[in-house]
């Protein structure tokens, strides 16, 4: 049921909304340090089964195992505990506090997981570095461009030195060269630090950054390459 | 041809071509802005309403408030109405008796704090005056009481207040004769009442004299008021018509793309700011009209009022229609200007600039400056023109309190840094955007300071308006005073008092006239002083006696006055006798010789008793011709409804009995009931207040919806974006009572200055702080559910 | 742009590009044997009434491929009539025929440019032989995909020149599986026209 070596595994999710559901059965896994694209149409279900994983909502039925622990077993603050620790996110956009300057949205995540303002500030600052984007520090994300505010986003999914990563349409609202590079530096970083990175997407480009893909079709996960 | 031609007719400059008048596209623009207003949608209409709703409690306000001087009247007019004709300059004076006369005496009383207003009446003749708003008169042990007594006295758990008021309900007293629809009033048949029992023979209601002018401090007290009220109402008027401002501009920058300028621009958002506040207008009104009916049901702080009574001033509820949609017009063309809306978008500026700080310090300083011009007011002085030079200099200073708000939370909100994350998010947002939070608080902070500086102002008028009476609670709680009575009807009234439930001790006495006996020609006075019959307990309350029993007489002089010793001394010759007489026939009786004499002392009303004091062995008060009773009463605090049960006692032994709480302060009834006006008005201005901060916040968090849902997939706690929206609060409001504290007590002593006193306190301030502090709590209170809904994953959805 | 290197990287390379159009109208045959047997004369019929639009198939072409298929005992004649016509056999398709149509339609096709017709053929076949196409277009997605890792890969540790080349494939690659996208989301409606 729980593929070896997998760092986090679902099974047999379903979930509805009202009356329609939007997972009616789904697996998955990841292994450390993975990347794993999952793929579909609009309204498969992708987004749905991110949340599950990530432990922002909770399947109707079906198991979700993260490093050995059962997600559906934790309380709504260990969840959010762990996806502090050991969870990163990035979405399509609107995702940096427009109020905070870019460094400090990097160290967002530390801050919430106790990290003192300084320490947290100079990881981010490292992590900007490593995404080409250390000169915007100060700027607020207002005054970045799409691109740019993107991989900051990136750098704020890393900073706090997650076991996962989310990207649920991280290139979603750039244009393919910015998408292209963001995709490269997430993926590169995230293979060189062990960490698995989920990747919500319905581009085949973006999905080409994987190592593997699964599709999501009417709630159902089809993972070809290990189902066939 | 052409120089002749050139010069008698000058060719035309040619006209460009103009599709329209100015005037037009004015016109077309405001339109426009309606039509934005009023058709924009969903969304458009919802801003349209916040708005509108906004200025209609605003404007309601105001409305109310400019019924005052209407209300005013009309109550007055009432009481005028329902008090007697005086015959004669003199109160005492009785009108001479005829077939319309009627004997009466105020019987009002307390029934748990509240005053209940009552006459007993007897008419002389067949057909006696009716007071207004009475069709009958009582008939003996009838009465007809006002719809609130009646209601009163129906409910249950008031069945001390019936057995007070004995008398069968016959009729309903109308409107007319009340002067608000919660008064308390009965006016009650009798046919026992004589002028010796304290009747007093009237002839007539309506009193036709003027009444006693407002001392001017108290016209200056109650124009502050009303500045303090006013001031924040419209500056709530001002915050109301930027609700929704983002959006706004976010769809006017949609009209610049498709070719507006930006003139236009803001002739439609004026157009728009224009239609809510007419909206708010027609709103405001119907508040008023609807909230009126209800006032007559609603008591707030012992104040009720007659819907009929609520009718604004003709010339300031045209000033209110003219002055509110053109405030929002201004407000909104002032707002824009440190907006640039652009094709692509909303640019804020003056960012880069920063707020200035000169002309803001220059409103209070003209302030300062009038109060300086306008110079000392004294309590008696008469100067008509003064209070308006103190009023016009106070708003010039809560006003510039409210312009120095916007800097100060700007200057202080731009030096923080770090602190945890909930701070952090807090202080950046305000440093982004803290002029929507100032703007808001501008209000509490007028509110506060005028608070503040009135209530200094009151502290320091105490010794005008309130008499240190001198009285002693711990002594006794009660005191009753009743004239002309028998002495054996004295005695057993004292006995009824001890006996009634809770009573511990009563000082009880009867006191009447000893004269010394002889004929005296007509340039002399005849030596008299007062005879006081009492058991030794009560004499020990009234005099220093050390030993005494039953059948001493004492010899009593007032301590520290030689005159009155003396006079004392004159007419209580030890050994003599005295005639004792109180306006009967004189009974004549001897002063034992070996009365001892001692010093007088203040009993528990604050008055020295002197002159002859008997125990009740040695002058037989039951024989007295007549007399006056004095109670003094000191009850179980801890009996429920002590209070009730002393006053029935008082009722049933004389009705007309003068019954009083003793309490160490006794206030000025106009004075309270302008710190009642301030009470009321404070709270009503501080919920406006929240109510304006509580839409801006939601406003807020709507559209930071995703934002929310993205930061709770991070697992950020509930608690932290929880404390960043009380911060995002506190700041801004801590900031506004620091000004309002600094400036209302600035302006307090100011004040006091100007009236010629010395500021009695200078802590008044910590309600109005712990007011404040009650405001961010409510604010955050009412804005974490809608917060905790937001924090929902579904947010992340919706895309 | 080494076709060689990556071809051996993904399939074990049965056919040649050249005999691609050849074999899938054997097996495309085939699979319309599988609801019954049939004259040579309807099959051709059948063949252009479904994937022959604009390129009628010969009747030559019919008949060798049909005799390949006889060969190798893919097909087996069912019947013979006399009457008229120049041929007149009836095939049916043998067990090791429905096994071979299966394995070709689960086999992905070689990711290059200009595959359509063939994957078209192979969704319609598999509507009509009620096996699942939705699999079908899957399978050949995730083989789209795994070409395009592959290029990808290449493309990052590449000099520009062959970042250009990748790209230029990757594109087409996308635009194809757009189109396998869109089949998919239409099968339902490919399916009432194809198969009444």
């Amino acid at each position: 049921m729980i593929p070896e070596g997998s760092l986090l595994a679902a099974h047999d999710l379903r979930k509805t909304y009202g009356s329609t559901p939007a997972l009616d059965g789904a697996s998955f896994s990841v292994h450390p340090g993975e990347v794993v694209a999952v793929m579909g149409p609009s309204g498969s279900g992708k987004s749905t089964l991110l949340h599950c994983l990530a432990g922002i909502i909770t399947p109707d039925s079906g198991t979700i195992t993260y490093a050995g622990r059962e997600l559906s077993a934790m309380s709504d603050a260990e969840r959010s505990a762990l996806r502090r620790s050991d969870f990163g996110f990035v979405f399509q956009f609107g995702q940096l506090v427009p109020e905070l300057t870019c460094v400090e949205n990097v160290a967002l995540p530390l801050r919430l997981n106790g990290v003192k303002r300084k320490a947290a500030e100079r990881t981010a600052r490292e992590w900007m570095e490593r995404l080409e984007v250390d000169d915007l520090g100060s700027q607020r994300p207002g005054e970045v461009s799409g691109g740019q505010g993107q991989r900051v986003a990136v750098a704020r999914a890393l900073a706090a030195s997650p076991k996962v990563i989310f990207a649920d349409e991280p290139t979603g609202a750039l244009d393919s060269l910015n998408g292209e590079r963001v995709m490269e530096l997430l993926t590169e970083a995230a293979r060189s630090a062990n960490v698995a990175v989920v990747l919500v997407t319905h581009e085949a480009r973006v999905a080409a950054y994987s190592d593997r893909d699964v599709t999501v079709r009417d709630g159902r996960a089809r993972d070809l390459e290990h189902a066939v | 041809m052409t120089l002749l031609d050139s010069r008698t007719a000058p060719p035309a400059a040619p006209e460009s071509p103009k599709p329209a008048s100015r005037g037009a596209v004015v016109l077309r623009d405001l339109g426009l802005g309606v039509r934005f207003a009023a058709a924009g949608g969903r969304e458009g209409w919802i801003r349209t309403l916040l708005t509108a709703v906004g200025v209609g409690l605003g404007v309601a306000l105001l409305l109310l408030a400019s019924s005052v001087p209407h209300l005013l009247d009309e109550r007055n007019a009432r009481e005028q109405a329902r008090s007697e004709t005086r015959i004669s300059d003199s109160p005492d004076a009785n009108a001479p008796k005829s077939d319309s006369s009627v004997l009466r005496i105020n019987t009002t009383t307390e029934y748990h704090d509240r005053t209940v207003a009552g006459y007993l009446m007897r008419p002389d003749g067949s057909t006696p005056v009716l007071p207004p708003g009475v069709t009958g008169f009582p008939g003996a042990d009838e009465m007809v009481v006002s719809p609130a007594l009646r209601q009163l006295l129906a409910e249950p758990g008031n069945e001390l207040l019936r057995e007070r008021l004995p008398y069968e309900i016959t009729g309903t007293i109308g409107d007319a004769g009340l002067r608000s629809p919660g008064e308390l009033l009965y006016y009650a048949g009798n046919d026992t009442l004589t002028p010796a029992k304290g009747g007093h023979r009237i002839d007539g209601y309506g009193d036709s004299r003027e009444g006693d002018p407002l001392p001017p401090l108290l016209i200056v007290l109650t124009v502050l008021v009303c500045v303090v009220l006013l001031v924040p109402v419209a500056i709530f008027i001002a915050t109301a018509v930027r609700f929704g401002g983002d959006r706004r501009d976010r769809r006017l920058a949609a009209l610049r793309l498709v070719g507006a300028d930006i003139r236009t621009t803001r002739r439609i958002a004026a157009g728009e700011a224009l239609f809510g506040a007419l909206l708010g207008l027609l709103i405001g009104l119907a508040f008023f009209l609807t909230g009126r009916e209800f006032v007559g049901s609603v008591e707030i702080w012992d104040v009720s009022a007659f819907p009929a009574d609520l009718v604004p001033d003709p010339r300031l509820a045209l000033l209110i229609v003219v002055a509110v949609p053109l405030t929002a017009v201004l407000v909104t063309l002032v707002a824009m200007r440190s907006v640039v809306i652009e094709p692509l978008g909303v640019v804020r500026r003056g960012r880069e600039r920063g707020r200035r700080l000169w002309w803001r310090l220059l409103m209070p300083l003209a302030g300062l400056a009038v109060f300086g011009f306008t110079g000392r007011i004294s309590a008696y002085e008469y100067a008509p023109e003064k209070p308006f030079g103190i009023a016009a200099g106070t708003v010039l200073v809560l006003v510039g309190l409210a312009l120095l708000l916007p800097w100060l939370v700007e200057a202080c909100v731009n030096r923080l840094r770090g602190g945890p994350v909930p701070w952090q998010l807090a202080t950046r947002r305000l440093q982004l955007s803290s002029g929507a939070a100032s703007r808001a608080v501008s209000g509490v902070t007028v509110a506060v300071a005028g608070a503040i500086a009135l209530q200094m102002m009151f502290a320091a008028m105490n010794a005008d308006f309130n008499r240190m009476t001198g009285q002693d609670p711990t002594r006794a709680q009660f005191a009753g005073y009743s004239e002309d009575v028998t002495g054996e009807a004295a005695t057993s009234a004292i006995e009824r008092f001890r006996a009634t439930k809770g009573v511990d001790v009563v000082i009880g006495s009867v006191e009447a006239y000893a004269s010394r006996p002889g004929d005296y020609a007509d340039e002399d006075v005849q030596p008299t002083t007062s005879l006081t019959v009492g058991t030794c307990a009560t004499l020990r309350e009234l005099a220093r006696i050390d030993a005494c029993e039953d059948g001493d007489t004492f010899v009593v002089h007032p301590p520290g006055d030689k005159d009155m010793t003396a006079w004392v001394d004159e007419t209580a010759r030890k050994g003599k006798v005295v005639e004792i007489s109180s306006g009967g026939k004189p009974m004549r009786w001897t002063l034992p010789a070996d009365s001892p004499t001692v010093q007088g002392r203040k009993d528990p009303m604050g008055e020295t008793h002197y002159g002859i004091m008997a125990t009740t062995g040695a002058v037989d008060a039951g024989k007295l011709p007549g007399a006056t009773i004095s109670v003094q009463i000191r009850v179980d605090r801890s009996v429920p409804d002590v209070a009730e049960y002393v006053r029935n006692t008082a009722a049933t032994v004389d009705p007309g009995m003068r019954f009083v709480t003793l309490d160490s302060v006794e206030r000025d009834r106009q004075y309270a009931s302008i710190q009642t006006g301030l009470q009321v008005g404070a709270t009503a201005v501080l919920l406006l207040i929240a109510a304006s901060m509580l839409v801006s916040q939601l406003e807020q968090l709507r559209e930071r919806r995703r934002l929310l849902s993205v930061l709770v997939a991070f697992g950020t706690r509930r608690s932290t974006l929880g404390w960043s929206v009380l911060w995002q609060t506190a700041v801004p409001v801590v900031l506004g009572l620091a000004v309002a504290v600094a400036g209302g007590l600035g302006l307090g002593a100011a004040l006091a200055w100007l009236i010629e006193k010395q500021v009695a306190d200078w802590w008044l301030f910590w309600p109005m702080v712990g007011a404040g502090g009650a405001l961010i709590a409510l604010v955050t209170l009412l804005s974490l559910p809608p917060l905790w809904r937001l924090m929902r994953p579904e947010g992340l959805r919706t895309e | 742009m080494g076709r060689g290197r990556l071809s051996d990287a993904y399939t074990s390379g049965v056919y040649t590009p050249c005999t691609v159009l050849v074999m899938s109208i054997g097996h495309t045959l085939l699979g319309l044997l599988e609801s019954g047997p049939r004259h040579g004369y309807d099959l051709k019929r059948t063949f252009d009434e479904k994937f022959g639009q604009d390129r009628p198939l010969h009747y030559g072409q019919v008949y060798s491929t049909m005799s390949r298929l006889l060969k190798n005992g893919l097909v087996e004649v069912d019947g013979v009539e006399s009457e008229g016509g120049p041929e007149r056999k009836r095939y049916a398709i043998t067990d090791a025929g429905i096994t071979d149509v299966s394995q070709w339609l689960a086999q992905p096709e070689k990711p290059e440019p200009y595959l359509q017709s063939t994957l078209y053929t192979k969704v319609v076949l598999a509507l009509l032989t009620d096996r699942s196409a939705a699999d079908l277009l899957d399978t050949q997605r995730s083989a789209h995909l795994r070409m395009m890792r592959i290029l990808t890969d290449r493309k990052r540790q590449g000099d520009l020149a062959d970042q250009l080349i990748c790209d230029h494939a990757l594109f087409h690659l996308e635009a194809d599986l757009r189109w396998l996208e869109l089949t998919a989301a239409r099968l339902d409606q490919l399916a009432k026209v194809v198969a009444p």
